[in-house]
């Protein structure tokens, strides 16, 4: 215990000091995190939505898809981008293998189906209390999704958080893609695999308090936002 | 499909008896023609609305038959019937929500389209209210008819004084009571100057006062010309709301006519056991 403790404390000091080190693979993680859900958004979001909203061919299939592919395996992702952007890949000419972009695709294609199929699932049922309203009122199909998605917006969000949670804390696929290069691909995950392999324990305690940490104040900010939004009967 | 149309507002009363009564899709007659309130016989006008043959299947059972019915401009229209009739789906097919089987619905001599859809509005029993302020909800309502700028704010203004709710215009609609909700359900509907209104039993679980204040609203939007089709099971509203009542039965027409006249003197067995309170089961 006395161990761990002083593991602890070590940890909590790179954090108060700012650590570089620290500071690049937090900084790192934050940025390759963020574009990969803004991608997914802006592809699983608009697809989840027609899929809650519409009835069209194939739209069974899509949501199976969706729902598979929801588990997906990071590693077989990390493999299946890896033979693409590999030298004798169809993207390998683009050099992409082992450098931030190739983490971002691995990434979006992680979360894109946890986007989808949540946001999917939250218009479906909002669409089944408003389709009547709407077709009363002979809304047309791009305003009732638009409509659609401002008011499921808080629900939404939980959504959009869950495809956040899932890429932060993702290591098997940014490994095989990003190759865990110190000062290149290296974030918070992959670095704490190897530093805990290295006995370097204070740096990955470190790492693991911030992952922790943005956990919480994820989780919470959701729950105050669904509390604030059942409060004005907006969720 | 079906043999004679029931006209509502059958012809003046010095026309032949066989032209004064409406009849049902069996050929039955089932009402005198409608009058006004000094009794008057009304002129025969052309329905605004009309259903030829019109049926409905689902899962291998007809749940409308041979409906055939007439609805003139600026009338009231009520339709009873026992629950499982098919009231509130013959109320759909009206409006366009639910596609018939067979037959068909006209607006003015020509098949129910978009266009002729848009001059009309529907309230439903539970108000559907969206997740936004009671302006955002009538902002919708006219954004979706393509009214915007000054004419925009003046129809908000105008229906917020209509639903009395101008001092609760910010707050989220699904906040106000069940009353205020169906008061605001109707201000929408008609803030697109539809008409024909349809509504779906929208009292049925509201209190006596919020009845009321509803109820006065529909009265307020028929004297403005709209034609109100109300689906209801309370006799007392219908005689209050009504000038001419349908009685569905198993899916098909069994009585119309004038509301007071068929109310006060039921001719169908299944009318009448309705009307007692007793269950009517068929064949007997």
């Amino acid at each position: 215990m006395s161990d761990f403790g002083g593991i602890l404390g070590e940890a909590a000091g790179l954090l108060v000091a700012l650590d570089p080190d620290l500071m690049e693979i937090i900084g790192l993680s934050l940025r390759i995190t963020l574009v990969s859900l803004v991608i997914a958004c802006f592809i699983g979001l608009p697809v989840g939505a027609l899929a809650g909203a519409f009835a069209f061919p194939g739209r069974s299939a899509l949501i199976v898809l969706l729902n598979t592919l929801m588990g997906l395996p990071p590693v077989v992702v990390g493999l299946i981008a890896y033979l693409i952007l590999s030298a004798s890949g169809p993207l390998g000419p683009l050099g992409l293998l082992y450098t931030p972009v190739a983490m971002i695709i691995a990434q979006t294609i992680l979360i894109t189906p946890i986007v989808a199929a949540l946001t999917r699932q939250v218009v479906e049922d909002l669409h089944l209390e408003y389709a009547e309203q709407f077709a009363s009122m002979q809304a047309g199909k791009i305003r009732r999704i638009l409509e659609l998605m401002k008011d499921a917006r808080y629900s939404l969000l939980t959504a959009v958080l869950a495809g956040f949670g899932r890429a932060i804390s993702e290591v098997g696929a940014v490994i095989i893609v990003g190759g865990n290069i110190n000062h290149v691909t290296r974030v918070m995950t992959t670095a704490i695999a190897l530093e805990t392999s290295k006995g370097n324990l204070q740096l990955a305690l470190a790492l693991g308090i911030v992952l922790l940490l943005l956990a919480v104040m994820i989780n919470a900010g959701v729950m105050a936002l669904r509390a604030f939004a059942e409060r004005s009967a907006l969720a | 499909m079906s043999e004679s149309a029931i006209d509502l507002f059958a012809p003046a009363a010095h026309d032949s008896p066989s032209k004064n009564a409406a009849t049902t899709t069996d050929g039955r007659r089932v009402s005198e023609p409608s009058k006004s309130k000094d009794g008057i016989a009304l002129e025969p006008q052309s329905p605004l609305m009309e259903t030829r043959g019109l049926c409905f299947e689902a899962g291998g059972k007809w749940l409308l038959r041979d409906i055939d019915i007439d609805i003139r401009s600026g009338r009231r229209t009520v339709i009873m019937g026992a629950n499982g009739a098919g009231k509130s789906l013959l109320l759909r097919l009206l409006h366009g929500l639910v596609r018939p089987t067979a037959g068909e619905v006209r607006w003015q001599g020509r098949r129910l389209d978009r266009a002729a859809r848009r001059l009309q509005a529907m309230v439903f029993q539970r108000p559907v209210m969206l997740r936004r302020s009671v302006r955002g909800n009538l902002r919708f309502a006219l954004a979706v008819r393509g009214i915007g700028g000054s004419e925009r704010a003046e129809r908000e203004t105008k229906a917020l004084a209509r639903a009395r709710l101008a001092d609760q215009a910010d707050r989220p609609a699904r906040l106000l009571s069940g009353g205020e909700q169906q008061r605001l359900s109707l201000a929408r509907a008609l803030s697109t100057s539809p008409r024909m209104l349809f509504l779906d039993e929208p009292m049925a679980s509201l209190d006596p006062a919020s009845t009321h204040a509803v109820e006065s609203l529909i009265e307020q939007a028929h004297a403005e010309g709209v034609a109100i089709v109300l689906v209801t099971h309370d006799k007392g509203q219908a005689r209050r709301l009504g000038d001419d009542l349908i009685f569905l039965h198993a899916g098909r027409v069994v009585e119309a006519g004038p509301v007071s006249q068929r109310l006060d003197d039921p001719r169908s067995p299944a009318m009448r056991a309705w009307s007692e309170g007793r269950l009517y089961l068929e064949g007997e």
